[in-house]
C-alpha cells in the first residue's frame, strides 16, 4: 500500500486509486462533484482541486485535481494550502452565478450535494451582478421533474443514464454556459433506470415527481430499512413516509446487491401502498354478496368458528414474506399447502430452486455478475424480468474495456479514457431469446429462436462444454467462448415456463463449473419471495391441486395472492362452487378478495416486517417503515393469531416475530442461517434503539393537533430494534438496520461514503443479507444435472407447430407486468395497454399495421389485443404484455390461432413524433383505419 | 528570400493543380521516401529538422511523431493522421491560404507524415467556412487517387493510405487536438484528459497524430531537401520559414513568409507598411488572440519561440494582432473575452462559468458601469481560470492573456473607464455594447 501525506498526515492509501478517493476514504472532506464513486473521474468540475507538492522541499506546490491524480508513493497533498482552498471556493462560486435561489422550494433543498459543498468550501456573498441564464425546462414523463435551471453542468446526469445505464434520449447540448441536459424534445424517458437520475443530479435538475406533489424534506421523513418487493432481485431500499403517507423511495446501499441504482420500478412502484385500493379494515360478506366492515377480533372470532377443529387448506404466496408463508404451511399441515404457484410456474420454479440448491456452480450477487467476462442468457428480456441485474451485465460487458486500459496502464476511474480507448469493444454477451430484448444494443451475438429450440440450443452447448461433438456453428462458438472464459455467467429464467430450459442451462453452468470454479448460474424469477417459497415447501402442491380437493376442506386461507393471475376463470369459479369458506389476506382489493367469504386487511411491506429470499438465494429482512393503519396487520400477525386462537400447539407458543424467525430457521437445514440475516430485537447500538426519524424531524407535537392538541404516544416498536421517533441512535449499527444515510455536513446521499468503510468499498458494518446458497463442490453435476437430451434431428429441426399456430412467447415490462406497482398511477400510465407483437411478415401475411387489432384465440376463447411490430420475432411465435390484468388467460409456450380484428378502433395517432422506437403510421393510416 | 512554403503561389493567386504543384518539383519528396527511406528515417529527418509545430504550442514535431508506438509495440489496428485545418484562432489566416492556393503541398505533407507513423486512414478537419478550400482539397484528392499517390500501394509499394476531408461544424474548441478527435467522432468537442495522448490512444482509441497544416507543408521540403537546409532557413533559434500575418489599422494587412525569427518591426513596419496615418502604435498581440500583448519596446524581438516567450507572450500562429492608440483595449480585450465565452465547449467550470462573468465585468466597464470593485474582480479572475491546471484545457488561460496583458501595460485606461464613468474612446467601441444577447 503506497503512502502519500496529506498536509503532514501519513496516509496509507490504495493502490491505483486517486486522491478523492483516498481522502475520502480517509474521512477527509474533499468537495466534489462529477465525480461518482460508480462512474469514476472525468475531471469536468474542478472541485476537488487539491495542491500537490514536488517534495519536502517545494512549498509552492501545482495544483491538480483529487479525482484525476493518481496515488503514488510519497506523494505530498494539501488540501489546506490557499490556492486550493482558494480554486475550490471560486468553483462554487461561478456554480452559483445561474443558480437560482429557489432552496426553499426545491426538491432538493436539505439534501442537496450543492448546497453541502457550498457550506464546505465557506462560500458566502456573491460577487456576479450580471442576469442568470434561465432554460426552458422539458416534460420528461411522469416519474422525474425537469428543472433546468438548477443545473451546474456536471454532467453527471448523461454520464450515469447514456454511459452506465445504456439510454440513448437524454444528451448534453448546446455548449459554453447554456449546455442543456435534456432529450431532444419533450417526452417520457425511455430508461427503466431514468429515477437514479434523481439520486445522480447534485442537485435539484432532476427530481422525483411523485414526491413533489405531495412534498416533504428528507429530514421529516421516517424511513426504515427495507427491501423492494417489485421483483426477485431484492434491492435494499430505504422508504420514507411522513403523515401516514409512503412519500419516496430511495436507494439503500448494498455492495453485493444493487449498489447505487435502482429501477424505476423499484423507486417508483410503491405508490400503490398510499392506494384507494387499499382495505382498512376486515370485511365478511353478506348474504347480499356486499362486505360489512368488522373489527379485527370479530374477524379473528368469525375465523376460529369456522377453523378451530376443521378442515382447512391455505395458498401462500410468493409476494409475502417467509414468515407468513411458514406459518401458514405449519399451520395447516404441508399435504394441505400450496406455495401460491399454478402448476405450470409452479414446476419451473421448484426446478430453479433444485438446480441452484445442487449445482455446483455459484449464484451470482449482482456485484459478482459485473465481473463475468463471458455472459450466455437463455430466454430472458433480463431488463424487463429482473431489471437491476441488466443494468449490472451493462456493467459486465465493458471488462474488455478494463481490460485494454489494463494493458494501457490506464486506471479504471479514468472513465472518458477507458471509454475512448475501448469504443465498442465489448465483452461477449450472447442472448438467445424468441423476441428482442432491452439488452440487444449490447449484445455480441443475437439468436432468435422459439422456445423449444432455445432449450435444445442451450442443451446442445452443455454436450459440447461437456466434450460431445455437435455441428452447429453457433452452438460451438459459443460453448469455446464459454469455455475459454475467467468467469462466464449463464442467465435464464422462468418467464418462458420452460422446465427444460432451466434444466438445460443449469446442465451448461454445472458443466462449465467442473474445470472453472468461477462459473455463475442464475435465474430471473418473478416475484419478491418466489424462491422463498419455493424452498420452504419443496413439496408443496399447486393451486390447480388445492381447488381440485377444495370441497374437501372447511376453510381455505388465502395469502397475498390475486388468484386470477394465476389460473383460468373456471377454476376459480370451481373454487367458488366448491363450499369451501374462503378467507382472504390481501393488501389491496382486488377480484379474488372479492370472491372470498371474510377479508382481512394486511400491512404492505412499508408497514411490516418480513424476509425476503431472493433470486441469488440471498436472505433480506425488511423492517415496517411506519405502523400500519387503521386495522391493517402484517399477514404474519394475522396468522399467528388466528392460529393460536385454533389452539395450534406449535404456533400458540410464539409471540415474537423473531421466534418465527427461530422457528423457521430450525425448519430446516437450508434456513438454519435465516436467524442471521439481520439482529433480532433485543439488540442495541450504544445502548440505544435505532431512530427511524432524523434528530431534525420536526413538527412532532404538531403534525396532528388538527385531529387534537394532545401529543398522541409514540408508537412502541415491540418487533424489532428500531424506533418510530428521533429518540436513538443512527450510528455504527449494522447495515441491515441502517434506515437512512445522514452525516454531519453531508445531507446528501452522498453521506453514504461515510458509511463505507472505504469509497465505493462495502459498508463499515456487514452488508446486509444472508446467502443461503452456496455451490455444492462436493457433487458430481453429470449426476445431478442432465440435460435433457437435444432431439436426434439437428436443431434446426424445428419443432414444427400446427400451419396457423403461433407459440405464445411473453413480453414483461418493468412498468405493468408486476402486480402491485401497476396499482401506482404513474406505472399504470407508463404500462400502456396490453399489446401483440409480431413480425413485419407475419403483420402483411395478416394484412395488419402497427396499431391495428389482433384477435389471439385459443380453447378458450380470444382477446383483441393492439398490434405492435417488432424486428427480432422467433418465427412461430408471438408476444403478448405478460402480467397485464387483459392477458391472464394467456400462457407462455401455448399455441394460438391470430386474426384480424375488424371491428378494432385504433387510438388517435400521436401528434408528436418520439423516438420511441414506435414506427411511424404508415401512409395508408386512412384506409387501414377504415378497414 | 528563398519562398518555400508559398512558392506555388503567385501575385496572381491562382490554386496550383497537380500538374502544376509537380512542375515545380511536387511530390519529389515522397517520390525520395518511398524509394529509399524508411519511416524511422523520415522521423529521423524531421526531428533533425527541429520542426516545431506550426498551430501555435511549438511543439517539435519529430518528438510528437516519436510517441506513436511502432512495429511488434503497436497493438494491431489502424494508426490515423489528423490534420489540424480548423483554423479560428483570431487574427490568424495562414492555413486558409495554404490549402486554398497549394492543396497538395498539404496532400504530400500528410502522405509523408502518415508513412513516417504507418498510419492508413487520414482526415483534413477543416473549419467548415473554408468552402474554397474544401473544394479545392477535393479536387486534389481526386487527382491523387487517379495518379496512385493515395490509396492502395501507393507508387507501386507496400505503403497505402485513404485521406478524407472532414469539415468542421464549427467550433473554436476543434483547434485542440483532443476536441477535434471527439468531434471527428461525432461526439461533442470536448477536450479528452491527457494522460493518455492521442499519439497512443487518439480518433477511436488507436494511436493518433494530429499535425497543423503549416506544420505538414513543411515536411515535403524537409524530406525532399533535408534537415540541414531547412535549418538555415531561420535567421533566428528556429527553423525553416514562417506565415506571419498582420491585421489591424495597418498600411497593408496581409500575409507574408518570412524566415523564422524575422524581426517584428520587419514584419510589421516592412511588409505590413506600418501603421495607417495618424495613428500610433499601442500594442500587439504577436500570435492570434490567445497571446499577451507585447509593446512598441517589443518590435525589435525576433519572432522566434523562445525570444517571444521570454517576452512574456507566445508566438502563437505567428498572426499579429495590432492595437492602435485611438482604438479602446478594454473594447479590444471585451471583444476577445466575449469570442472565447462563446466559445467554451462547457465542460469545466472555471472556464464555462469565469468567462461569461469575465465578459460581463468588462462590459460593465466599457460601458462605463465599473466599479473598483471590478478590476479586483478581473484581477480575480486571471488568476482563477488563467492558471493552467485550473482548467481541463488551455482555452481559458489563453484566454486570460490578453486580458492579463493589458491589465499590465494599459492599467490606465481600465482606471479611466472606472473613474470617469465612460470609455475615453468614444464611439470606437460602440458596436461592442450591445447587450450579449445569449443565445446558442
Amino acid at each position: 500500500m503506497p503512502k502519500i501525506y496529506v498536509d503532514g498526515q501519513e496516509l496509507s492509501v490504495k493502490e491505483g486509486e486517486n486522491i478523492l478517493e483516498a481522502c475520502l476514504s480517509a474521512g477527509i472532506n474533499l468537495p466534489y462533484f462529477c465525480w461518482h464513486p460508480a462512474m469514476g473521474s472525468i475531471g469536468s468540475c474542478r472541485q476537488c482541486a487539491i495542491v500537490q507538492y514536488q517534495n519536502e522541499e517545494d512549498t509552492d506546490g501545482r495544483i491538480v485535481m483529487g479525482c484525476m491524480t493518481p496515488v503514488t508513493e510519497g506523494a505530498r497533498f494539501s488540501l489546506n494550502a490557499n490556492k486550493g482552498v482558494e480554486l475550490r471556493e471560486a468553483v462554487v462560486e461561478s456554480l452559483m452565478l445561474n443558480h437560482p435561489h429557489d432552496c426553499p422550494v426545491c426538491g432538493e433543498g436539505g439534501e442537496c450535494h450543492l448546497q453541502d459543498m457550498t457550506v464546505m468550501v465557506g462560500h458566502r456573498d456573491r460577487r456576479y451582478t450580471g442576469l442568470k441564464n434561465t432554460h426552458r425546462n422539458q416534460y420528461l414523463g411522469p416519474l422525474i421533474s425537469h428543472e433546468m435551471n438548477r443545473c451546474i453542468t456536471c454532467y453527471r446526469c448523461v454520464r450515469y443514464y447514456d454511459d452506465y445505464a445504456g439510454g440513448t434520449d437524454l444528451s448534453a447540448q448546446a455548449s459554453h454556459d447554456h449546455v442543456y441536459f435534456g432529450r431532444h424534445e419533450d417526452g417520457v424517458l425511455e430508461s427503466e433506470f431514468s429515477g437514479n437520475l434523481v439520486e445522480v443530479c447534485p442537485t435539484g435538475v432532476f427530481t422525483d415527481k411523485p414526491l413533489l406533489k405531495q412534498y416533504t424534506r428528507k429530514w421529516d421523513l421516517q424511513s426504515a430499512p427495507s427491501i423492494c418487493t417489485g421483483c426477485a432481485v431484492g434491492c435494499n431500499i430505504s422508504p420514507g413516509e411522513r403523515y401516514g403517507k409512503l412519500k419516496r423511495v430511495h436507494n439503500r446501499f448494498n455492495d453485493d446487491v444493487n449498489s447505487y441504482f435502482l429501477c424505476d420500478r423499484g423507486r417508483f412502484g410503491s405508490g400503490y401502498v398510499n392506494s384507494s385500493l387499499r382495505l382498512d379494515y376486515a370485511g365478511l360478506r353478506k348474504k347480499n354478496g356486499s362486505f360489512q366492515a368488522i373489527h379485527q377480533q370479530a374477524a379473528v372470532d368469525k375465523v376460529a368458528k369456522w377453523a378451530k377443529g376443521k378442515k382447512i387448506a391455505a395458498i401462500g404466496s410468493p409476494r409475502a414474506s417467509l414468515e407468513a408463508n411458514y406459518l401458514l404451511r405449519e399451520w395447516v399441515g404441508k399435504g394441505n399447502f400450496s406455495a401460491g404457484f399454478s402448476k405450470h410456474e409452479g414446476q419451473v420454479i421448484h426446478t430453479i430452486s433444485t438446480m441452484l440448491s445442487r449445482t455446483n456452480a455459484l449464484s451470482p450477487s449482482i456485484k459478482q455478475m459485473e465481473a463475468a467476462d463471458v455472459v450466455l442468457i437463455l430466454g430472458e428480456d433480463v431488463t424487463n424480468t429482473a431489471p437491476r441485474v441488466a443494468l449490472g451485465l451493462r456493467q459486465a460487458i465493458r471488462n474488455k474495456a478494463h481490460q485494454l486500459a489494463e494493458q494501457a496502464g490506464l486506471p479504471k476511474w479514468q472513465d472518458a479514457a477507458v471509454r475512448n480507448l475501448a469504443q465498442d469493444q465489448r465483452s461477449p454477451m450472447i442472448i438467445v431469446s424468441p423476441i428482442g430484448t432491452r439488452l440487444d444494443d449490447v449484445a455480441s451475438q443475437l439468436i432468435t429462436l422459439g422456445i423449444d429450440d432455445i432449450t435444445q440450443f442451450a442443451a446442445a452447448v452443455a454436450d459440447v462444454v461437456s466434450g460431445k461433438h455437435i455441428k452447429d456453428v453457433d452452438v460451438n462458438a459459443v460453448a469455446q467462448l464459454l469455455k475459454d472464459a475467467k468467469r462466464p455467467l449463464i442467465i435464464s429464467g422462468s418467464s418462458l415456463l420452460s422446465d427444460s430450459l432451466v434444466k438445460s442451462a443449469a446442465a451448461i453452468a454445472s458443466r462449465l463449473a467442473v474445470d472453472n470454479k468461477q462459473t455463475m448460474l442464475s435465474y430471473c424469477i418473478p416475484e419478491s419471495n418466489s424462491l422463498g417459497v419455493a424452498l420452504l415447501a419443496e413439496d408443496a402442491k399447486s393451486i390447480e391441486e388445492l381447488i381440485i380437493r377444495a370441497d374437501k376442506f372447511d376453510v381455505l386461507l388465502l395469502l397475498e395472492n390475486d388468484l386470477h393471475r394465476r389460473i383460468s376463470l373456471d377454476q376459480i369459479d370451481q373454487l367458488k362452487n366448491s363450499g369451501v369458506k374462503l378467507v382472504g389476506l390481501d393488501v389491496l382489493e382486488n377480484e379474488t378478495l372479492s370472491a372470498c367469504d371474510l377479508v382481512l386487511p394486511v400491512a404492505s411491506y412499508a408497514e411490516s416486517e418480513g424476509t425476503l429470499i431472493n433470486s441469488e438465494g440471498r436472505a433480506q429482512r425488511h423492517y415496517p417503515v411506519f405502523e400500519p393503519a387503521a386495522e391493517r396487520m402484517p399477514s404474519w400477525k394475522w396468522i399467528l393469531e388466528l392460529a393460536t386462537v385454533c389452539e395450534h400447539t406449535k404456533i400458540a407458543k410464539l409471540t415474537h416475530f423473531d421466534e418465527i424467525v427461530e422457528s423457521c430457521a430450525d425448519s430446516c437445514s437450508l434456513f438454519g442461517q435465516l436467524t442471521q440475516v439481520a439482529p433480532d430485537h433485543k439488540f442495541r447500538s450504544h445502548g440505544l434503539k435505532i431512530s427511524r426519524k432524523t434528530h431534525r424531524y420536526s413538527g412532532r407535537t404538531a403534525i396532528s393537533a388538527n385531529q387534537s392538541v394532545h401529543e398522541p404516544l409514540q408508537p412502541v416498536d415491540q418487533e424489532t430494534p428500531l424506533t418510530f421517533s428521533m429518540e436513538g441512535l443512527n450510528l455504527e449499527q449494522p447495515a441491515s438496520l441502517t434506515p437512512f444515510y445522514w452525516s454531519p455536513g453531508w445531507n446528501s446521499n452522498q453521506s453514504l461514503q461515510k458509511f463505507q468503510a472505504e469509497v465505493d468499498g462495502p459498508l463499515s458494518s456487514d452488508s446486509s443479507g444472508q446467502r443461503l446458497i452456496e455451490p455444492k463442490l462436493d457433487l458430481d453435476p453429470n449426476c445431478l444435472l442432465s440435460a435433457p437430451s437435444p432431439s436426434k434431428a439437428s436443431i434446426s429441426d424445428r419443432l414444427k407447430i400446427k400451419p396457423d399456430e403461433s407459440q405464445l412467447v411473453p413480453i414483461y415490462r418493468v412498468h405493468g407486468s408486476d402486480e402491485l406497482s401497476s396499482y401506482t398511477d404513474e406505472i399504470a400510465e407508463l404500462a400502456g395497454k396490453a399489446f401483440v407483437a409480431i413480425s413485419a411478415a407475419v403483420a402483411e401475411q395478416l394484412s395488419v399495421v402497427e396499431g391495428d387489432g389482433l384477435i389471439v384465440s385459443n380453447a378458450d376463447g380470444g382477446i383483441s389485443l393492439e398490434v405492435k411490430i417488432l424486428d427480432r420475432v422467433a418465427s412461430d411465435c408471438v408476444g403478448y404484455s405478460a402480467g397485464y390484468a387483459k392477458t391472464n388467460s394467456l400462457r407462455a409456450g401455448n399455441s394460438v390461432v391470430l386474426s384480424k380484428d375488424s371491428k378494432w378502433q385504433r387510438r388517435m395517432p400521436q401528434l408528436i413524433a418520439t423516438d420511441s422506437g414506435n414506427k411511424r403510421p404508415p401512409n395508408n393510416i386512412e384506409e387501414s383505419a377504415h378497414v | 528570400m528563398e519562398k518555400v512554403l508559398t512558392r506555388n503561389i503567385g501575385a496572381d493567386l491562382q490554386p496550383t493543380n497537380l500538374d502544376a504543384y509537380e512542375k515545380n518539383g511536387g511530390y519529389q519528396g515522397l517520390k525520395k521516401a518511398m524509394k529509399g527511406l524508411s519511416p524511422k528515417d523520415c522521423q529521423d529527418l524531421v526531428s533533425a529538422s527541429n520542426l516545431r509545430g506550426r498551430g501555435g504550442a511549438g511543439f517539435p514535431t519529430g518528438m510528437k511523431w516519436s510517441f506513436v508506438p511502432m512495429g511488434e509495440n503497436c497493438t494491431p489496428g489502424h494508426k490515423y493522421l489528423v490534420c489540424n485545418a480548423d483554423e479560428m484562432e483570431p487574427g490568424a489566416f495562414k492555413d486558409r491560404l495554404l490549402m486554398e492556393y497549394d492543396p497538395h503541398q498539404l496532400i504530400e505533407g500528410m502522405i509523408l507524415a502518415a508513412y513516417t507513423i504507418d498510419a492508413d486512414l487520414s482526415y483534413i478537419f477543416i473549419r467548415g467556412e473554408y468552402i474554397v478550400s474544401i473544394q479545392r482539397l477535393r479536387d486534389a484528392l481526386t487527382e491523387c487517387y487517379a495518379k496512385g499517390y493515395l490509396g492502395k500501394n501507393i507508387l507501386g509499394g507496400s505503403f497505402s493510405l485513404d485521406m478524407y476531408v472532414h469539415p468542421s461544424a464549427g467550433r473554436y474548441i476543434c483547434g485542440e487536438e483532443t476536441a477535434l478527435i471527439n468531434a471527428l467522432e461525432g461526439k461533442r468537442a470536448n477536450p479528452r484528459a491527457k494522460p493518455p495522448f492521442p499519439q497512443v490512444s487518439g480518433l477511436w482509441g488507436r494511436p493518433t497524430i494530429v499535425n497543423n497544416v503549416e506544420t505538414l507543408c513543411n515536411i515535403p521540403h524537409i524530406v525532399d531537401r533535408g534537415a540541414e537546409w531547412f535549418k538555415s532557413l531561420g535567421s533566428g533559434e528556429d527553423s525553416g520559414t514562417k506565415l506571419f500575418g498582420v491585421s489591424g489599422r495597418v498600411k497593408n494587412p496581409g500575409c507574408w513568409e518570412l524566415p523564422m525569427g524575422t524581426p517584428i518591426r520587419e514584419i510589421l513596419e516592412g511588409c505590413a507598411g506600418g501603421m495607417q496615418d495618424g495613428l500610433q502604435l499601442k500594442g500587439f498581440l504577436p500570435g492570434g488572440g490567445s497571446t499577451d500583448f507585447l509593446v512598441p519596446e517589443h518590435l525589435d524581438l525576433a519572432m522566434d519561440y523562445n525570444v517571444i516567450g521570454k517576452a512574456g507572450s507566445r508566438m502563437g500562429t505567428g498572426t499579429l494582432i495590432i492595437l492602435d492608440d485611438q482604438t479602446c483595449p478594454v473594447g479590444m480585450v471585451l471583444n476577445l473575452i466575449r469570442f472565447f465565452a462563446h466559445e467554451s465547449c462547457g465542460f469545466c467550470t472555471p472556464c464555462r462559468e469565469g468567462l461569461p462573468w469575465t465578459r460581463q465585468v468588462l462590459l460593465d466597464i466599457e460601458e462605463g458601469r465599473g466599479t473598483k470593485k471590478d478590476l479586483d474582480t478581473l484581477a480575480f479572475q486571471i488568476n482563477y481560470i488563467g492558471a493552467i491546471g485550473n482548467t481541463h484545457c488551455a482555452l481559458a488561460p489563453g484566454a486570460m492573456e490578453p486580458l492579463q496583458s493589458a491589465m499590465k501595460y494599459f492599467r490606465e485606461d481600465f482606471d479611466h473607464h472606472v473613474s470617469g464613468h465612460s470609455c475615453p474612446y468614444g464611439s470606437h467601441s460602440k458596436s461592442l455594447s450591445q447587450k450579449h444577447s445569449g443565445g446558442y
